[in-house]
């Protein structure tokens, strides 16, 4: 009698919780379906008509795509301007090995060191600062006289790199890369920090016992076990530095001469500041195609965790 | 630790690139407290050091671009902003931890992709949205287009959370007769409240910290945001030359609050930003 209660009472539990679930997905699934997928879906539209309204296939896409502000590859290998989609690509290629790179070398020097949590969280300051604010101050540090690295530079004697660095086309984006580095670094270190912290200590113990150096230690115990952070420090700094937007705006509003322009800017430059809502569809529609083709690996090892 | 010839090396590695890391930031303070005449060689240099707080009162009582309202405008729009995607993501969170249906694992990967994409995928519509329901220079827009674009995180980082925790307190309660609101309400949100601390610490420091989004919704001179008004504030009328003195405060001023939550509240702003990453 009692088992049959008990089953009773789990399948009324059951229906229960079948009846009351959309309640607790509704209110998510209303704010996400009308502002954030049917804006991708009508973006995706938009791209393909004219601004008139009629439906123009893929013009607006050659149009974008044949514009030197996205693609500008005359003449290459030559400086910038070399168009938005070259320079986010130039953006991931030295941002993504020096930040990781230098966030991975950071937690492995600071687990050893005292007073380390301070200078975490000076490096995490750049993760906390708005990136309008980080623009700022990249613009002032690359400045001719004023700045720290134009000044370094001087000293050194380098005539071409003591200048303003985002008043040239030559330099601008890659003040807008360093500064980047600087201000995303925390990130990984802080990723590759947490992932320190769950190798037991046992793990070296056993390794100083078998005679093992720190080369060795590196490669056999921390490489292996942080292996599996790196495509989520891979992921989203990629995914910054195609989303990368207000430092560029604010440093050098993409210039100069559109030397350092990037996807995001192009994309509201032509719909807020040329009132092309068309064009931008299609910027954006190469943005969420880009970035999702960059999510893929995460979510299946998020999937498989 | 030993005081060995390694220590000292990694010590001294540690702390010159803390030094370098923080050098720019350092900068931008000097040109905040320092007269304009003072730095124009290097605001390392210091043949005369006056400093004061000037740039600091010219950049809060701008005549045309009040720093001081901008920062209040950004807390009347952060502080919504936050709490309704706080309290709509844990409840779906919750769903996706202790409900099972047929697609949830379509949805779950659905809203997990949502979190890669850039604001730019959205704005064009939403602005046109936007301005079909007269909501450009209103707030409203602003709050409800963050609170949409926070929810996939919150989801995803809330349901983590969730199923960490052990149903056995949950069924006993569902046996004592509680609904799953009244179970959701009393019993798992106050079991919650690190996750929650860290959604708020997160959340509110995005759109404080957010350019673009107030940049698309936000013209009307009054109702600009803090971080709109800095470049304002920092040039000598439209196209004008760099007051440097007065963007530096305008600047400082405008982090400070984030940089002062994180301070006070680092260990849930590291919790946030690595939960869903790592394990434990």
């Amino acid at each position: 009698m009692t088992r049959v209660r008990e089953a009773l009472r789990k399948l009324q539990r059951f229906a229960r919780a079948r009846k009351n679930f959309p309640l607790f997905f509704s209110p998510a699934i209303i704010l996400i379906l009308f502002l954030v997928i049917y804006p991708i879906l009508q973006t995706l539209y938009l791209s393909f008509l004219s601004s008139s309204g009629e439906f123009v296939g893929l013009n607006n896409y050659s149009e974008i795509v044949s514009r030197k502000d996205i693609l500008n590859l005359e003449g290459f290998p030559k400086w910038p301007p070399l168009g938005a989609l070259i320079h986010n690509a130039i953006w991931i290629l030295i941002h993504l090995p020096l930040s990781m790179f230098s966030g991975l070398a950071l937690a492995i020097i600071l687990r050893d060191v005292k007073g380390s949590s301070i200078i975490k969280s000076i490096i995490f300051l750049g993760m906390v600062t708005p990136l309008i604010v980080g623009g700022i101050i990249l613009q002032y540090t690359f400045t001719e006289r004023f700045g720290i690295v134009t000044a370094f530079f001087d000293m050194l004697g380098f005539e071409e790199l003591s200048k303003t660095w985002t008043a040239y086309p030559n330099t601008a984006l890659f003040a807008l890369i360093f500064g980047s580095v600087w201000l995303w670094t925390g990130f990984s270190m802080i990723i590759y920090s947490a992932g320190l912290a769950t190798i037991p200590k046992e793990y070296y113990e056993a390794a100083k016992i078998d005679g093992a150096g720190p080369f060795r230690m590196f490669r056999q115990i921390t490489f292996p076990l942080l292996r599996p952070l790196n495509i989520v420090v891979i992921t989203m700094t990629v995914l910054y530095d195609l989303k990368i937007f207000d430092i560029v705006f604010v440093a050098t509003f993409g210039g100069p001469g559109k030397a350092s322009t990037v996807l995001a800017f192009e994309m509201w430059q032509q719909a807020f500041w040329f009132n092309n809502f068309n064009g931008a569809a299609v910027i954006a529609t190469l943005l969420t195609l880009l970035t999702s083709v960059v999510t893929i690996p995460m979510i299946r090892y998020m999937v498989r965790k | 630790m030993k005081l060995n010839k390694t220590t000292i090396i990694l010590h001294i590695i540690a702390w010159s690139v803390a030094l370098l890391w923080i050098l720019p930031f350092l900068g931008v303070f000097m040109a905040s407290i320092r007269p304009f005449d003072e730095i124009l060689r290097g605001w390392w240099t210091f043949d005369s050091f006056n400093p004061s707080l000037n740039s600091f009162v010219k950049a809060w009582n701008d005549p045309t671009y009040p720093l001081s309202r901008g920062i209040l405008n950004s807390f009347i729009v952060a502080i919504p902003s936050t709490i309704i995607p706080l309290f709509v993501g844990a409840l779906a969170g919750y769903g996706f931890a202790r409900f099972s249906f047929r697609i949830r694992s379509y949805l779950f990967m659905t809203i997990v992709l949502l979190m890669a994409l850039p604001q730019q995928s959205v704005v064009v519509p939403l602005f046109q949205i936007m301005v079909n329901l007269r909501l450009i220079d209103n707030y409203l827009s602003l709050v409800l287009v963050h609170s949409a674009w926070g929810l996939p995180w919150i989801i995803l980082f809330m349901r983590n959370f969730f199923s960490t925790l052990p149903i056995e307190v949950e069924e006993a309660a569902r046996v004592d007769g509680a609904s799953d609101f009244q179970i959701f309400y009393k019993i798992v949100l106050p079991m919650s409240l690190p996750a929650l601390a860290s959604v708020v610490v997160l959340q509110f420091m995005w759109v404080w910290n957010d350019f673009f989004l107030a940049r698309v919704f936000i013209y009307e001179e009054s109702m600009l945001l803090a971080t709109q008004r800095i470049e304002y504030v920092g040039r000598e009328g439209p196209l004008g030359r760099v007051n440097w003195g007065a963007l530096s405060a305008a600047s400082i001023i405008v982090m400070i609050v984030p940089i002062i939550i994180f301070v006070l509240l680092q260990k849930y702003y590291v919790k946030g930003m690595v939960g869903w990453s790592v394990k434990g």
